[in-house]
């Protein structure tokens, strides 16, 4: 393999990994946030165990993401040196502002919410919980503006042999960074409350703590709900950005082959890219394609056939993957919808506890193809039809890169079975056994 | 604007050694000072609201270096590939070792998080020394930014020297952190190490200045500006104030002293190294520069911006989250379910 794959694959697996644990921080953190609120506004303890329990969950899935996050960080100068030295300039300054405005936020008012709970009011302990919510989502937004500029670069001049920022507020302003910020965040929102009912849902049907679970779960699907219904919007606005700006991987998202106006949309394609064509276009909607991608029943749809060869994004990977994120999005909302509706009967209903179970990871492996989609979709461009991703990687010996790229995949794995571990270790344990010094003195005192 | 910048970068450097480098030193000494799962449990606790917010400096630190002088960030971070990545595993595992050690109760399974975390602090504490005074000496990279070496070459008698200045120093600061944190037996030999590495520190600061004036021409800005050498002076005022409130029992002072020679440390070799900020020790022409490697003028008046409005923010707060857990950790406070 040569130097490029290696430090690509190094790339997807260190984000990949890294994505498994930043969107539920997001999540969780938002869902903490909630039931201390409601503890600090009615006094309830039940609250305040539950914003315990989560919390202890929340904060080993944290730490994961902060030291996976820090790698992310450098490798973009250990093997992306010669992009990092191109668009540094405005890519560089977007980094560094993310790192000062919200890391050391995020970091450290977490500490100060887990240590803090005996030395600081209620009222300035749940404001640490929103300061990491609010830090949490500033964070998201400028990495989120920092990749949306290497989807659609603006605001920058060619001079001095590199790429130098001119427009400032357009590369922050732009509709494709603020789309992706809302797609990507609200993702988080989804993954976390997904968890938590799934989590819930377990535990009432082992019958343990009825009341806990039910609240916890109660919660989680009002913003389940909210959050799954705008994400549908969010998503397809944020496709007609793609479709605006990225016209190969509007195609190859599609699988679309041929330049067509009034493009129909085809429910089963299974794309064919060594001949360039579709095996199978079954069950078609006249002219919905056009009307879903730019929002008119007759726009014109590009073909990949209109594009040089080596422009194209692979098709099949990009295509599979986002057809099963939307299928995934869609049924996201009815799973909200219906516990909704059972809200009042959850232990009986356990087909659907069982099914709430079996969702937990349907969020992630969504958000996580949402991923491929965005990434590979835009090669072979690290910068989309400006600068060619085998122009950017740093040049290394093979082998150096072969042994970083196994180590990684090493680290990770003993990281990852580490993490998940203690996760259900800490679910299993339930509320109770997490917090005996704190029900028992409580309980004596009052 | 590129010289202020240079200054802002160093100082960036200075803080994280400062701060990250007593609970890099305090987790490194730990299997030597903790004589039971109790002092290990209380060594951690002393560093748990600090050791996270500390970190971010170093996130800053490199991401500071991509905005306002993208070349270097790319081609120091790509030419100290190996080191750097060694020092990134060694972060992870020494961060969850923190947080994961007692969520599981198994003999096994702290003493593989208690190696773990040594080897995340000693390794990453001995090779940020390694880089720095590689980096003061020259890197030997070609016209292509290509590093012409392997680790190996790194590992010179310079570069180690480096390497043994900062574990001593973050040895020092780490035991005194313990010294202000702890009670009973275990501050004791707190103390105790840190009067005795102190020693050694003293030893090896010699050698590495006077090794310095041969191996690198850091000196040779204190020549053409003897003004500077405050800095040194100070620098070595510090390091004996150190002794000195050690001697006085001022805990919290012996602390700040030792935490600021660090700062002045690291002051001093950025000082030195100006304009450069990564010579190439294969031809001099090629070095990078706070001119030749930095971004534009636009970019770094909006980074200015920025780092003037957050960082004495940040420096704000993180500072009150110290004086909000101020007390000295105990048996007690291990009965708490946060608790590491």
């Amino acid at each position: 393999m040569d130097v490029e794959l290696l430090s690509r694959l190094q790339f997807a697996v260190a984000t990949l990994f890294h994505f498994l644990f930043v969107p539920l921080t997001l999540g969780l953190s938002l869902l903490v946030a909630i039931m201390e609120t409601i503890y600090v506004r009615t006094g309830d303890e039940e609250y305040k165990r539950m914003a315990k329990f989560w919390g202890k969950i929340f904060v080993i899935n944290f730490a994961v993401g902060v030291v996976t996050g820090i790698t992310l960080e450098f490798q973009f100068g250990t093997n992306w040196a010669r992009y990092s030295q191109y668009v540094g300039d405005i890519f560089g300054s977007l980094l560094a502002i993310e790192a000062t405005t919200s890391f050391f936020l995020e970091s450290t008012f977490i500490a100060v919410w887990l240590f803090g709970w005996n030395k600081i009011s209620p009222k300035l302990h749940v404001a640490c919980m929103w300061l990491v919510v609010i830090a949490s989502s500033m964070s998201a937004f400028w990495i989120l503006v920092a990749n949306s500029w290497m989807q659609h670069p603006l605001g920058y001049v060619l001079q001095n042999g590199r790429a130098e920022l001119n427009d400032f507020w357009a590369v922050v302003t732009q509709p494709f960074a603020i789309l992706t910020f809302l797609h990507t965040t609200v993702a988080g929102y989804i993954i976390g409350s997904f968890f938590v009912m799934g989590v819930s849902a377990y535990m009432l049907l082992r019958n343990r703590d009825v009341s806990f679970f039910t609240k916890s779960f109660r919660i989680a699907v009002v913003t389940g709900l909210i959050f799954s219904v705008a994400e549908v919007g969010i998503g397809d606005l944020h496709g007609k950005q793609v479709a605006k700006h990225q016209p190969t991987k509007l195609a190859a998202i599609e699988s679309i082959w041929v330049t067509e106006r009034g493009a129909p949309f085809s429910m089963i394609v299974i794309p064919d890219a060594a001949n360039e064509r579709n095996h199978v276009e079954a069950i078609q909607i006249p002219k919905f394609m056009s009307w879903i991608a730019h929002g008119d029943w007759n726009a014109e749809m590009k073909g990949l056939k209109d594009f040089p060869k080596e422009d194209r994004p692979p098709v099949a990977l990009v295509f599979y993957s986002f057809r099963i994120m939307v299928a995934l999005g869609m049924l996201f909302p009815l799973l909200a919808i219906m516990g909704v509706y059972f809200r009042n009967t959850l232990p009986q209903r356990r087909w659907y506890l069982w099914i709430m179970v079996l969702a937990i990871p349907l969020p992630w492996v969504s958000t996580e193809l949402g991923w491929i989609v965005t990434e590979v979709g835009r090669q072979p461009w690290i910068v989309y039809g400006f600068m060619r991703t085998r122009e950017a990687y740093s040049i290394l010996h093979p082998s150096q890169v072969a042994i970083s790229l196994g180590a990684f995949i090493l680290v990770y794995s003993l990281l990852g079975f580490a993490a998940y571990f203690l996760i259900i270790k800490t679910i299993l344990k339930g509320p109770e056994a997490a917090l005996p010094g704190d029900a028992e003195p409580k309980g004596a005192t009052e | 604007m590129e010289t202020l910048w240079f200054g802002i970068w160093g100082l960036l450097w200075a803080i994280y050694f400062s701060l990250d480098g007593y609970d890099l030193g305090l987790a490194t000494l730990r299997p030597f000072i903790a004589k039971s799962d109790t002092d290990t449990r209380i060594i951690n606790n002393t560093m748990a609201p600090f050791w996270d917010g500390n970190e971010v400096w170093l996130i800053t630190a490199g991401g500071v270096t991509f905005a306002a002088f993208p070349t270097t960030y790319a081609v120091m971070f790509s030419t100290l590939y190996t080191p750097l990545l060694l020092i990134l595993f060694g972060l992870i595992f020494r961060g969850v070792a923190f947080e994961f050690r007692s969520k599981h109760d198994s003999d096994a399974w702290r003493k593989t998080w208690d190696v773990l975390q040594f080897i995340g602090s000693f390794g990453p504490a001995l090779l940020f020394g390694v880089a720095f005074a590689n980096i003061f000496q020259g890197i030997p990279f070609d016209e292509e930014n290509i590093f012409q070496g392997t680790l190996l070459t790194l590992l010179n008698p310079y570069g180690i020297a480096g390497g043994v200045l900062f574990v001593t120093m973050f040895l020092v600061t780490g035991a005194l952190w313990l010294a202000v944190k702890s009670v009973g037996p275990l501050h004791d030999r707190a103390v105790s190490a840190a009067s005795k590495i102190w020693v050694v520190w003293v030893l090896v600061a010699v050698v590495f200045l006077i090794f310095t004036w041969f191996a690198t021409p850091l000196w040779q800005n204190y020549l053409v500006h003897p003004w500077l050498l405050f800095v040194p002076l100070l620098t070595v005022a510090a390091l004996f104030a150190t002794r000195y409130l050690i001697a006085k029992e001022n805990w919290w002072g012996a602390w700040g002293a030792a935490t600021a020679t660090v700062f002045l440390t690291t002051a001093f070799g950025v000082i030195g190294l100006y304009p450069n900020l990564f010579p190439s020790s294969i031809d001099p022409g090629l070095s990078l520069t706070a001119f030749n490697s930095s971004s534009s003028i636009k970019t770094l008046k909006i980074m200015l911006i920025v780092v003037l409005l957050f960082v004495p923010l940040i420096i704000a707060y993180q500072g009150w989250v110290h004086f909000l857990f101020k007390e000295k950790i105990t048996e007690k406070d291990l009965e708490s379910d946060e608790a590491y």
